[in-house]
């Protein structure tokens, strides 16, 4: 039996309808930072998957990927930062009580 | 054709990224959520092993599993109290993620049937090692990634300073 890229894929894809799931059914801003990551990182995969199976020897995409990575550390910090902040605000981390942060 | 250790260790690889992932965003304590979280990364980084990146690995292991995940953590202590429940979700809102999902899965699983399935196992190719992926990073040349770097250096700095004044009491 050969492993396909079908076989990468599938699983890639997977975690992405999770991130998709979760960002649509949480409240908790951490939790949708959370599905946020799960998709960021299913990219992440697919950007290696295609690399490899593709343009071997080549190093496009890990290196996109590696960018991604920092870019995603630099997100998630920010983010973090803005819940600190709206749960000084407000005492909740409730995506509802977002626009509290207004006043 | 793969060898049967091959093929497990990929099995294993699947089932654990599917599995916590799932758990990830179904769990209702936020702390299991990050901790799912941090066992979907690991995964992804040995399925990086697996394709022979082993830079990018060691990479997602540091910057995700090791500051990511460590940042969530520290925001779930800072903004909940122990024993939290998120509420039990409304049918409505479950449907609505439920049928997003779904269409997605459908409509992109859809398209990487038809189109993916043209090409074979996995090519032969090694590993790039440490002196060219440096060269590359640290490059000018075509193909070759100083100015990316440096600009997320830039980002970084930008970043960093914007955490602070956006966390900082304002008193």
């Amino acid at each position: 039996m050969d492993i396909t890229i079908l076989y990468y894929l599938i699983p890639s894809l997977f975690m992405f309808c999770c991130g998709v799931y979760g960002f649509i059914t949480r409240r908790n801003m951490v939790a949708m930072l959370i599905s946020l990551e799960l998709m960021l990182n299913a990219v992440d995969m697919n950007f290696v998957i295609f690399n490899r199976f593709l343009f071997p020897g080549q190093l496009e995409g890990m290196f996109f990927t590696l960018f991604a990575i920092a870019l995603a550390a630099a997100e998630t910090a920010l983010a973090i930062a803005i819940i600190i902040n709206m749960f000084r605000v407000s005492e909740n981390i409730d995506v509802r009580d977002a626009n509290k942060l207004k006043h | 054709m793969d060898s049967v250790g091959s093929i497990i260790v990929y099995a294993v690889i699947a089932i654990a990224i599917i599995v916590f992932s799932v758990l990830a965003v179904t769990t209702r304590k936020i702390l299991r959520a990050a901790t799912y979280l941090l066992f979907a990364l690991f995964a992804t980084a040995a399925l990086y092993f697996k394709l022979d990146y082993e830079f990018l690995g060691a990479v997602q292991i540091a910057v995700y599993a090791g500051g990511i995940v460590v940042l969530f953590v520290f925001a779930i202590f800072l903004t909940s109290r122990p024993g939290d429940n998120s509420a039990k979700l409304a049918s409505k809102k479950r449907a609505l993620g439920l049928t997003g999902a779904l269409l997605t899965f459908l409509v992109a699983g859809y398209s990487l049937i038809s189109r993916c399935s043209l090409w074979g196992a996995l090519p032969q190719g090694e590993n790039p090692d440490m002196q060219l992926i440096g060269q590359t990073l640290m490059g000018t040349g075509h193909g070759q990634y100083l100015l990316p770097f440096e600009a997320i250096s830039v980002l970084l700095l930008a970043c960093i300073i914007g955490g602070v004044v956006i966390a900082r009491k304002n008193d």
